[in-house]
């Protein structure tokens, strides 16, 4: 079928191995075939050669988060778009949330995401079914029938299930099947009207605060339950100091227990908000500098497992509103690298280990193959320049909705390929 | 009774006007904004602006041939009232707009009516909003001059105006005192603005609530933070009361009526901590029997109505800074 391509003077990066080495790869029917240090490779003779000239190889990035407009709000994504979006920013693989019209909450629309993203998306798109019927946090969905239909995962997306008896019958009835349940962690009550993290800047600014508590009581919740059910939990967004210590303790006990952060959380603060900046307007809230800084330790120190996106596309006429009116998200494939590298120039985290939660700890916590350069595995790969520099445009976004929280922001890192299965679905193009 | 009455003390021979040089703001949407030179400057100016409404021919046109939209989204009669009387004293022409909300589609009317309403060219749109941060949106849409009348909890800069200048006029001066603010601070747009505004100017803030009614941070926005109001009157110069709403003391965040008033409401028994001349002001509308005593409201320490007075001098003040600097622009 497709003609054997080989990538040769690569900085291979692989954190499943730990490995950050010169060589080459060899890719034959979208797999893996080959890889090579310091030695060549015998090319076959109709091989597709690339050279790399020293730009990484890494793993195609796994993100475990993205709401998608398909079905039932096209106008602001699809899955092409999406797709095409995913592509720009090296993201092969992405966790499709359930939030849509109708909710991915039944098998047959399980089945009918997967082709349909075979047929129109770039990259994989991996569907996670509800939780709940309708994500209402009432009725359990068909997790066998969805688990067989191809659901990778359980999540009631944006809504966080608020009766702890629920939540129990959810984890016991998930461990049943082995299948992880990710959970956004919000208190219904304390939460109230907030609609920024509360602090003095929310008093400031006159605009109703989300305590921290609203995720640490949720997440203890949750971490017990899990604890008592055996089910594998991820807790799907962290954002404060307190729920890296609740997280930490947890995992000292309980191995099935994991923790994801959105770039956001990652990347930004409160101050970002400045004058009721709308695409600063996140679910889960952007906290203090210290929470932060927090977050990245948690990373640093492998508390959290995973960083995704959170991208969230909404349509202008949503976000130009007043701050409290203004509805909540914002995109971030195409930036999710490039903001994440961040660190990485900055020095508070090492490439291998900002990459490993975008690549192999996905994998492993969703049980996928892909996510690791290494012979068998899928040949979804990315070819990036760790120091490109360049500022985010929206105009440029190829998403259909242009909410980024990135929006001028000037960053280090930019993807040059991005293969798929074998075959190259971005390249990147200068601009003049 | 010596200061029932504000003591104006006018003795400049220029007009209301002056001769001032022109404002350097093009919007007033928040008393961030203004830097401590320029608050004194909009006090100075309303100074000047009290005579006119003092005289008969209530008339100072300095404002003709302007408009002047007053584009409140809340429902408001003093705030509204006063800023239509400041205008039409000045000769412009005003507007009154009530738009009624609905929830669903608050922010696209908001812009939509920024839009249609910039269209007609006004000089000055005055906006109030149940949300923060709407004005200063709305004034990013707009051509014209925007004062905000208040904006969720957020702000209400000419209220924290009229009520330094009604002190200044009372006590000679603002710098050096003493002001304690008390009652549903959490969820005020005129604390926001007075501890700012008073701050700028070195007053000693203090704010007097119970725990829950007051917001995360306030100790670096106030000087002091009291609980207890005996504690937190003792030795002020200034009461600011402010007003409970009714929804507030259902069970929900205060238990009743009758226990706010016990532990917050402002009696003569209470007053005695303050200074023996100290002044009570309330930014309206009061709840008799809920924060204020009627003998307290009514007696000889209050000066709020006095409050409304400088309210049409300081937004007349203001109304006149702003669009000369508009021309000039």
């Amino acid at each position: 079928m497709s003609q054997p391509l080989l990538i040769e003077n690569a900085r291979i990066v692989d954190p499943a191995s730990g490995t950050d080495e010169l060589g080459a790869v060899l890719v034959r029917h979208g797999l893996i075939a080959e890889i090579a240090f310091h030695a060549p490779i015998g090319v076959p003779d109709d091989a597709d050669v690339i050279n790399a000239r020293g730009l990484i190889l890494a793993p195609g990035l796994i993100d475990m988060r993205v709401f998608t407009g398909e079905p039932g709000k096209e106008y602001r994504e699809t899955l092409a778009s999406a797709g095409d979006a995913a592509a720009a920013g090296g993201v092969t693989s992405f966790v499709m949330m359930p939030d849509t019209a109708p909710v991915v909450d039944d098998g047959a629309l399980v089945d009918f995401l997967i082709r349909r993203a075979k047929a129109t998306s770039k990259v994989n798109v991996l569907p996670a079914a509800a939780i709940t019927k309708g994500l209402a946090g009432q009725e359990l969905t068909e997790f066998g029938l969805l688990q067989e239909a191809g659901a990778v995962c359980l999540t009631d997306g944006r809504n966080s299930i608020q009766s702890s008896s629920m939540l129990r019958t959810v984890m016991s009835y998930a461990a049943n099947y082995g299948m992880t349940i990710v959970h956004h962690l919000s208190d219904k009550a304390l939460t109230g009207d907030g609609v920024m993290n509360e602090g003095l800047f929310a008093t400031i600014l006159g605009l109703k605060g989300i305590p921290r508590e609203a995720e640490t009581i949720p997440l203890a919740r949750d971490l017990q339950l899990a604890a008592l059910t055996g089910v594998r939990y991820h807790a799907a967004q962290l954002s404060c100091a307190a729920s890296i210590e609740l997280m930490a303790a947890a995992k000292k006990r309980n191995p099935h227990v994991t923790a994801g952060v959105s770039i956001n959380n990652l990347a930004l603060n409160e101050n970002d908000i400045g004058r009721y900046r709308t695409f600063f307007k996140l679910s889960t809230p952007l906290r203090s500098e210290d929470d932060r800084q927090a977050v990245v330790e948690g990373l640093r120190n492998g508390t959290i497992d995973t960083i995704h996106s959170d991208h969230d596309q909404q349509d202008t006429e949503m976000k130009r509103q007043p701050f409290a009116e203004a509805s909540d998200g914002a995109i971030g494939l195409e930036t999710l690298l490039a903001a994440a590298l961040r660190l990485v120039h900055s020095g508070e985290v090492d490439l291998l280990t900002v990459l490993r939660a975008m690549t192999s700890r996905p994998a492993e916590i969703l049980g996928l193959a892909t996510g690791r350069i290494a012979v068998g595995a899928p040949a979804d790969l990315i070819l990036f320049d760790l120091d490109y520099p360049w500022q985010v445009n929206e105009r440029k976004i190829r998403s259909r909705s242009r909410n980024t929280s990135f929006e001028g922001a000037r960053l280090a890192g930019k993807v040059m390929r991005t293969i798929v299965g074998g075959k190259t679905v971005h390249t990147h193009v200068e601009e003049n | 009774m010596a200061h029932s009455r504000a003591a104006t003390a006018s003795t400049t021979p220029a007009g209301p006007s002056g001769d001032y040089p022109p404002f350097s703001q093009k919007h007033l949407l928040s008393i961030a904004d203004l830097k401590q030179h320029e608050i004194i400057d909009l006090l100075d100016r309303a100074e000047r602006m009290i005579p006119v409404s003092r005289q008969e021919r209530k008339s100072h046109p300095t404002l003709a041939g302007k408009t002047q939209v007053n584009l409140f989204f809340e429902s408001s009669t003093r705030t509204q009232g006063s800023f239509e009387i400041a205008g039409k004293r000045l000769g412009a022409l005003v507007m009154n707009m009530s738009v009624k909300t609905s929830s669903v589609s608050k922010g696209e009317t908001l812009i939509d009516t920024a839009a249609t309403l910039n269209a007609m060219r006004p000089d000055v749109i005055v906006v109030r909003h149940s949300a923060a941060g709407a004005v200063e949106l709305l004034s990013q849409k707009v051509g014209c001059s925007v004062i905000n009348a208040g904006d969720g909890a957020h702000e209400h800069p000419t209220q924290a105006l009229l009520d330094a200048l009604t002190i200044r006029n009372h006590k000679g001066r603002i710098s050096g005192l003493t002001v304690a603010i008390c009652g549903d601070i959490a969820n005020s747009r005129v604390v926001r603005s007075n501890l700012l505004l008073l701050g700028a100017l070195n007053v000693r803030t203090r704010v007097i609530a119970p725990r829950n009614l007051l917001p995360a941070g306030i100790e670096h926005l106030a000087t002091e933070v009291f609980t207890d109001m005996r504690e937190g009157l003792k030795g002020v110069d200034v009461v600011m009361m402010l007003r409970l709403q009714h929804e507030r003391a259902n069970g929900k965040m205060i238990p009743s009526v009758r226990e706010y008033y016990h532990f917050y409401g402002l009696d003569a028994e209470k007053l005695s901590y303050a200074k023996p001349d100290a002044i009570v002001m309330h930014p309206g509308p009061m709840n008799r029997g809920v924060e204020i005593d009627p003998a307290i409201a009514d007696g000889p320490s209050s000066v709020i109505t006095d409050q409304v007075e400088m309210g049409v001098a300081v937004r007349m003040a203001v109304l006149d800074a702003l669009l000369p600097a508009r021309n000039e622009a």
